[in-house]
C-alpha cells in the first residue's frame, strides 16, 4: 500500500514537472541562418572585407544571421543546387554562365521581388544590367564590376624617357620595345607589355576582352559569330603576334614562366617585372596592400589607331549575385541581396576596401568613395558610354574558350590562316549555339 | 516423391537465398554505383540536360554534333591515343625493366623496391605540381641544370610538342605499383624452368625470353589492359599541369579556362568531357561522349584480350 502511495506521488510530481515544462514560455527562436557563398579567395584581403562588411548588416538584423563561405565557383553552386543543399544567396564570378543560370532556373528569377520593392533596375548601369539577364528573364545582380585598363610603372617610364601612358595599339607596341630590357644572354629582364592571350588571365582572356579596344563585334544582329568578316578581329590578332614575335615567342613564353602568381604580392607588375599590363582596377588595392611604394598610373587601354574615340572606354565584367532554386529563407536571402546590391553605403565602403566599382548610379558618386586618382581611371572607363562587355550567350563561356583556342595557336605560329581559321571559329561557334537551341528552351 | 521434389526445391532456394545475401554488398553496390549511372548516362545521351531542369529528349543531336560537327573530338581523340601508345608501353617497359633489375640485386633489395615504389605514393595533384615545378622552363631545376651545361631546356609543359612527353615521364616516375605486381610474377616463376633451360644451354637473353616472359605474360595483360583503360579516363594530371603551368592564376571562384594548355596539347577525351559537362553545364552531350568512351573502352580491351590469347601463357591452362 505504502509503495502505491510512493508511485502515485512519484507519477503525479513527473505529471505536474511535464505540465509546467509545457506551460513554461517557449524560449524565443534564434535568429534565420543565412549562408551566403562568394568566389573570394581567402588567399586575400577581398573575403575578409565583404565578410566584415556582411557583419555590419548581421548586427543591424538580428534576425538573420549571416554565414558567408568564400573561394567558391560555379561548379560548387551548382552541384549544391542539384543536390538540394544550395545556400541561400550565390554569387558567381562568371556572368557569362547567366545564359544557364537564368534559362535553367537555377538562379530563381528576380523580377517579383524587383516588383515588390519597387526596385527598377535602371539604377544600374547598362552594362549591368545586360550581364546580369538573359533573355528578359533577370535572375542575378550585380555586385561591384570590374573594368580593365592599362597599369604602367612610372619609375620604368620615366628611366625610358616616357611621360605619358600610350593611347592608341600603335604607341603602345612602341613603348613596350622601349621599356623591354634584356639580359646578357639575350633572354627578357623587363617585359615593356605582354599582349599573350591566356597569361595573367582569369576568365574572359585578353583576346576577349580587348576586343572592345579594337571596335571588334562578336556576334551580327542575328546572332551569328561573326569573327572572321570583321576586319577588326584579325588586324587585333595580327598586332598582337606581331608584338610576340618582337620578343621571339620562345623567349617570351620562358619569361612568363618565372614569373609569379598573379593573385600574390610576386605579381609581376607589382615587382617591375613588367612595365605595362592590362589589368582590372582590383590591382589598386593589392597594390596598396602588397607594395605601396611602387611608383604607377593607371590609364584607359590604348585603342585601335583607327579608332581614337574609342580612348577612354574599356571592357566591363563583373561579380553576379542570385538566390539559387530551393532556397530555404527567401524573403531573407532577398533582403541581404538588395542590400548588397543597391545600398549605397555598402557599396561604396566594400568598393574602398577591394576597389572593385560600385554597380548603382548612386553608389558611383557617393562621397563615401575614397577619392584615389589610380581608382578614378576606372570609374570614368566604367561611366563611359562606349564601354562595353562580351555577349551574353545560351552556351556561357563556351564561345570564348573557341576563340581563346584558335588565339593561342595563331599567337604561337601555328595557325597560318589567320582570317579562315576565324570563319572556322565562326562555324564552331555557331554550330554550337544552334546545339543549345535544340534544348528547347533557348530563344 | 513430390515431398522430396518440394523439399530439395526448398533446400536449393535457401541456398540461392544465402548466396544472395552474401553478394547483396556487392549487387546493391553494383546496381547504385555502376548499373543505375549507366542506365542514365545512355538516357542523358538523347537528351539536352543542363544539370539543373529537367533534360529533354533531342534524340540523336547530340550523337551528331560528336561525330559531325565537334571539331575538338578528333583532337581530343588523337591526344589520348598518342598518350595510350607512348605512355603505356613505356610504363609497363619501365616497370618490368626495374622489377627484373632488383629482382637481381644481390644487396639492398629492400631499399631499391621502396625507392621505386616511393613515388606511387604521392598523389596525384602533388605530384604533377612537382613536375610543373621541375620542369618551369625560367626557373625549375632541370633547365638550370640543363643551362649549367650550355643547353638550353626545352619549354616542357609550356611547349605543346613537350607537354604530352613531360606527362609520360610523370607516368613513367609513378610506375611502382605495376613495379611491384612485376616484381612478385617474377620471383614467382618456378626456378625448375630456368634450371631446365640452363641445361639446355640458355643463356640469360634467351632464359629471360622463353622462360621470364612467357611466365609472366598474364601480367604484362594485365599492365597493358590496366595501363590503355587509365589512358583512357587520363585526366587528374592533365588538368592540374594545364592549370599551373599556364600561368594563368586565377581566383578561388574562378573556372579554370585553360583546360588542355598549351594550345590543346593535353585536351585529353575525359578533359573534354568533363569541360562540356561541368564548364558549359551540357551534361547530355557529355554523356553522349561518355557513351563512345565506354564503347571505345569496351572494344580496346576486346581486341587486346582476343589477340592476347597468342602470347599470353597460363600455367595452369589445359593447353
Amino acid at each position: 500500500m505504502r509503495r502505491m502511495r510512493i508511485a502515485v506521488v512519484v507519477a503525479a510530481a513527473l505529471a505536474l514537472a511535464a505540465a509546467a515544462a509545457a506551460a513554461a514560455p517557449k524560449g524565443k527562436a534564434g535568429p534565420t541562418k543565412l549562408t551566403v557563398w562568394v568566389g573570394w579567395s581567402s588567399a586575400t584581403h577581398e573575403l575578409k572585407s565583404f565578410k566584415s562588411l556582411v557583419a555590419e548588416y548581421d548586427a543591424k538584423h538580428s534576425e538573420v544571421q549571416v554565414d558567408v563561405v568564400g573561394n567558391i565557383n560555379d561548379d560548387k553552386i551548382l552541384a549544391a543546387i542539384r543536390g538540394g543543399n544550395a545556400p541561400d544567396v550565390v554569387s558567381s564570378f562568371t556572368p557569362s554562365n547567366v545564359g544557364s543560370f537564368c534559362t535553367s532556373g537555377a538562379w530563381i528569377d528576380l523580377a517579383p521581388y524587383l516588383n515588390k520593392d519597387h526596385i527598377n533596375v535602371d539604377i544600374f548601369p547598362k552594362a549591368t544590367q545586360y550581364y546580369t539577364q538573359y533573355a528578359g528573364k533577370r535572375c542575378a545582380l550585380p555586385l561591384l564590376a570590374d573594368t580593365f585598363g592599362l597599369y604602367y610603372n612610372r619609375t620604368l617610364f620615366k628611366k625610358a624617357g616616357l611621360t605619358r601612358p600610350p593611347k592608341t595599339m600603335s604607341e603602345l607596341a612602341a613603348y613596350a620595345k622601349k621599356l623591354t630590357q634584356k639580359n646578357a644572354d639575350g633572354s627578357l629582364k623587363v617585359v615593356g607589355y605582354t599582349p599573350f592571350s591566356g597569361f595573367y588571365d582569369g576568365a574572359p582572356v585578353k583576346a576577349i576582352r580587348n576586343a572592345q579596344s579594337w571596335a571588334a563585334q562578336f556576334m551580327d544582329a542575328k546572332g551569328h559569330s561573326i569573327l572572321g568578316s570583321d576586319p577588326a578581329w584579325a588586324k587585333a590578332l595580327k598586332w598582337q603576334k606581331n608584338l610576340i614575335d618582337w620578343y621571339g615567342y620562345s623567349k617570351l613564353v620562358r619569361f612568363q614562366a618565372g614569373l609569379g602568381d598573379e593573385f600574390s604580392a610576386s605579381n609581376a607588375f607589382e615587382l617591375g617585372k613588367l612595365a605595362m599590363a592590362e589589368d582590372g582596377e582590383w590591382r589598386v588595392a593589392f597594390i596598396q596592400n602588397e607594395h605601396p611604394g611602387l611608383q604607377y598610373g593607371t590609364a584607359p587601354m590604348p585603342v585601335a589607331d583607327d579608332h581614337p574615340q574609342l580612348y577612354g572606354s574599356g571592357y566591363i565584367n563583373g561579380t553576379i549575385i542570385g538566390i539559387p532554386k530551393g532556397v530555404k529563407h527567401g524573403d531573407q536571402a532577398w533582403a541581404l541581396v538588395k542590400y548588397l546590391t543597391t545600398n549605397s553605403h555598402f557599396l561604396a565602403q566594400f568598393s574602398n576596401e577591394i576597389r572593385n566599382v560600385p554597380t548603382t548610379k548612386a553608389s558611383l558618386t557617393s562621397p563615401e568613395i575614397k577619392p584615389d586618382p589610380h581608382f578614378a581611371t576606372f570609374l570614368k572607363i566604367f561611366g563611359n558610354p562606349k564601354s562595353t562587355t562580351s555577349p551574353i550567350t545560351a552556351v556561357g563561356a563556351a564561345y570564348q574558350d573557341l576563340i581563346e583556342n584558335f588565339v593561342v595557336k595563331y599567337q604561337a605560329g601555328h595557325a597560318k590562316d589567320l582570317v579562315g581559321g576565324l570563319k572556322n571559329v565562326d562555324k564552331q561557334i555557331d554550330a554550337q549555339l544552334a546545339q543549345a537551341k535544340k534544348g528547347g528552351r533557348v530563344p | 516423391m513430390t515431398d522430396r521434389r518440394r523439399a530439395r526445391r526448398k533446400a536449393a532456394w535457401r541456398r540461392r537465398r544465402l548466396v544472395l545475401l552474401l553478394m547483396s554488398p556487392w549487387l546493391v553496390g553494383f546496381s547504385v554505383f555502376f548499373g543505375y549511372p549507366l542506365a542514365m548516362s545512355v538516357y542523358l545521351s538523347f537528351t539536352h540536360y543542363d544539370l539543373l531542369s529537367s533534360p529533354r529528349w533531342i534524340g540523336f543531336a547530340n550523337y551528331q554534333y560528336l561525330f559531325h560537327t565537334d571539331q575538338q573530338i578528333w583532337p581530343a581523340v588523337s591526344n589520348t591515343l598518342w598518350m595510350i601508345g607512348v605512355a603505356v608501353p613505356l610504363q609497363v617497359l619501365f616497370a618490368f625493366g626495374i622489377a627484373l633489375m632488383v629482382s637481381r640485386a644481390r644487396s639492398g633489395v629492400g631499399i631499391f623496391r621502396t625507392i621505386f615504389y616511393l613515388p606511387a605514393l604521392a598523389p596525384p595533384v602533388a605530384a604533377t605540381l612537382g613536375f610543373v615545378y621541375l620542369l618551369n622552363p625560367a626557373t625549375g631545376p632541370v633547365n638550370v641544370t640543363l643551362s649549367h651545361l650550355g643547353i638550353q631546356g626545352p619549354l616542357w609543359f609550356q611547349s605543346p610538342q613537350w607537354a604530352k612527353p613531360s606527362l609520360v615521364l610523370l607516368a613513367v616516375w609513378g610506375v611502382g605499383n605495376t613495379m611491384i605486381i612485376f616484381l612478385a610474377a617474377i620471383h614467382d616463376v618456378p626456378r625448375h624452368l630456368y634450371e631446365s633451360a640452363e641445361l639446355d644451354g640458355a643463356g640469360p637473353w634467351q632464359r629471360l625470353r622463353w622462360v621470364t616472359l612467357p611466365s609472366i605474360s598474364p601480367i604484362i595483360l594485365f599492365a597493358v589492359v590496366l595501363g590503355v583503360i587509365q589512358g583512357l579516363q587520363y585526366f587528374t594530371q592533365a588538368y592540374v599541369a594545364a592549370n599551373v603551368a599556364s600561368g594563368q592564376a586565377s581566383q578561388a571562384g574562378d573556372l579554370p579556362a585553360n583546360l588542355g594548355y598549351p594550345e590543346g596539347s593535353t585536351l585529353f577525351y575525359p578533359i573534354l568531357l568533363y569541360q562540356h559537362g561541368f564548364r558549359y553545364f551540357n551534361m547530355g552531350y557529355a554523356s553522349a561522349m561518355a557513351m563512345l568512351l565506354l564503347a571505345v573502352s569496351f572494344l580496346v580491351t576486346l581486341v587486346i584480350i582476343v589477340n592476347s590469347r597468342r602470347w599470353v601463357h597460363y600455367a595452369g591452362a589445359a593447353r
